[in-house]
């Protein structure tokens, strides 16, 4: 009997991150690389990289991963990536309009050298910011650009507590890192 | 109204089903709980010791910054449901999570370099080694620096620790992104961006409280007096890291001592502090949290922090 694999990439890259569900594992940028083993085709070896160092839901990722692998006949491993370090810059533009479609508030450019915060640029000393940070984002539910961050840590390592001045609705801002 | 066994097949099912579907994988338990399941956080990273470098070396260094941050990170996560509102509560959390992070890759990093530093568990103890590191060794085989075991105090000791803490090991993470060890060069590069939240975080809260009330400018002095003779052993360089660093895998921490000072002047200085002037804690006979010399308050942490794991080594979590 000959059956057809729906492409391993395709499969992997419908498995959505368990704490941001909006979002797929490509979208946010920690799928790096699905590759099908050209001596046996059904064998796929999945590669990710965390988001912070001790992103708790890695596990959850590799398990949803290998599930849905498997369902769609693969015998997959996954493996780790840690270099380059995962950045906020990888989540997709797809990925930045689910987020705001869902009220989370999208990251702006990561580091210094692309004008932005949180990130950090070249080699060399990290400067200190005493100021709180400053970021041009809105309201993900009425628009208002007058907002003001509560907590640079919110309730999951990659996101920033913020509140809208205008509508007051709180809301989340993933971090640029 | 009881609950009966949650029907998988049901259009309407319990909020049970989710976690019953991840077992249709056998042997996949993960759903219950992150965590439950053991993996290798290095799984697929060429962990090969380069050329030239001492493997247990390597081990030893890594043991030090990874116990840096286990030991830390504890006392940090002491916060969690005490912090002073809520959102201190989740920030103290989430920069203990970041250190818990960076200390399981280290550690596992060091057992890849040389497996001989990990404690002999049972035969057929599911504990990875990592764990087995965190978990089975004694305070003397810790090589943290003791800044990080004392006890917590108030807040305001909590906020000069942990800008002492992270403004040492940004420096150290910051030149050790260029190590010929890659996996140490990749946990350094994710590290930094981590710590540089967390000093941020820490400055911000070190000004407000010195420019605060009596009462919060009061207790910032105090903490400040009271950590600072710790502070030297951050930027002081053991045996181990002196020769890591001439074999071009790891950092002499005394070599950032300058740049360490230059952010702390800053803070001091917006702030309206003086520099304290109390010297260093002793060591004995010179040696300090880097040789195994502990406080008697990382006994105390370990036996809370390790008694669990030492009941069951063969414990499935």
């Amino acid at each position: 009997m000959v059956t057809t694999l729906a492409p391993a990439r395709d499969v992997a890259a419908e498995v959505t991150d368990p704490e941001m569900p909006m979002l797929t594992l490509e979208d946010l940028g920690v799928l790096r690389d699905v590759r099908e083993h050209a001596d046996d085709p059904r064998r796929v070896t999945v590669t990710i990289t965390p988001t912070y160092s001790g992103c708790p839901a890695m596990a959850t990722m590799r398990d949803d991963l290998v599930r849905r692998l498997r369902e769609a006949g693969y015998d997959p491993t996954v493996e780790v990536s840690l270099s380059p370090a995962w950045s906020s810059d990888w989540i997709t533009e797809r990925g930045r309009q689910a987020l705001r479609d869902h009220g989370l508030s999208a990251p702006g450019p990561a580091g210094p050298a692309a004008g932005g915060v949180g990130g950090v640029g070249g080699a060399g000393p990290v400067p200190l910011t005493l100021l709180p940070v400053r970021r041009a984002i809105t309201c993900p539910h009425c628009g208002s650009a007058a907002t003001a961050v509560t907590s640079e840590f919110g309730a999951t390592a990659c996101k920033a507590l913020y509140r809208c001045t205008d509508c007051l609705e709180p809301f989340e801002h993933v971090k640029e890192i | 109204m009881s609950h009966g066994t949650p029907d998988p097949n049901a259009a309407t099912g319990s909020v049970y089903d989710g976690l019953l579907e991840h077992h249709d994988v056998v042997g996949d338990d993960s759903a219950w709980a992150f965590g439950t399941d053991f993996e290798d956080p290095l799984a697929g990273v060429d962990t090969t010791v380069p050329d030239g470098v001492d493997a247990a070396e390597l081990a030893a260094y890594c043991l030090m910054l990874g116990d840096d941050a286990l030991v830390m990170s504890h006392r940090l996560s002491e916060w969690a449901s005490n912090a002073p509102d809520l959102e201190e509560d989740i920030a103290l959390a989430n920069t203990a999570l970041d250190l818990l992070g960076q200390a399981r890759l280290l550690l596992a990093r060091a057992a890849a370099a040389d497996p001989s530093v990990v404690p002999a568990l049972p035969e057929g103890s599911p504990v990875p080694a990592e764990d087995a590191l965190a978990f089975f060794r004694e305070a003397g085989d810790f090589r943290n620096v003791r800044l990080a075991e004392v006890p917590v105090g108030d807040f305001a000791h909590t906020v000069v620790r942990l800008l002492l803490f992270s403004t040492a090991r940004l420096a150290v993470l910051a030149r050790l992104r260029e190590s010929r060890d890659p996996v140490l060069a990749a946990i350094a590069a994710k590290g930094v961006k981590e710590l540089t939240y967390h000093r941020d975080h820490a400055g911000r809260w070190f000004l407000t409280l010195a420019q605060g009330t009596d009462e919060s400018r009061r207790r910032l002095l105090a903490a400040l007096d009271e950590v600072w003779p710790l502070h030297a052993e951050l930027v002081s360089a053991h045996p181990t890291e002196t020769a890591v660093a001439a074999a071009g895998v790891g950092v002499d921490p005394s070599e950032v001592a300058a740049e360490v000072d230059v952010v702390l002047e800053q803070v001091l200085a917006v702030s309206g502090v003086d520099r304290p002037e109390k010297g260093a804690l002793a060591g004995v006979r010179g040696r300090t949290g880097r040789h195994g010399l502990h406080t008697e308050h990382l006994s105390r942490m370990l036996a809370e922090m390790q008694v669990v794991a030492r009941a069951h080594p063969e414990g499935l979590w």
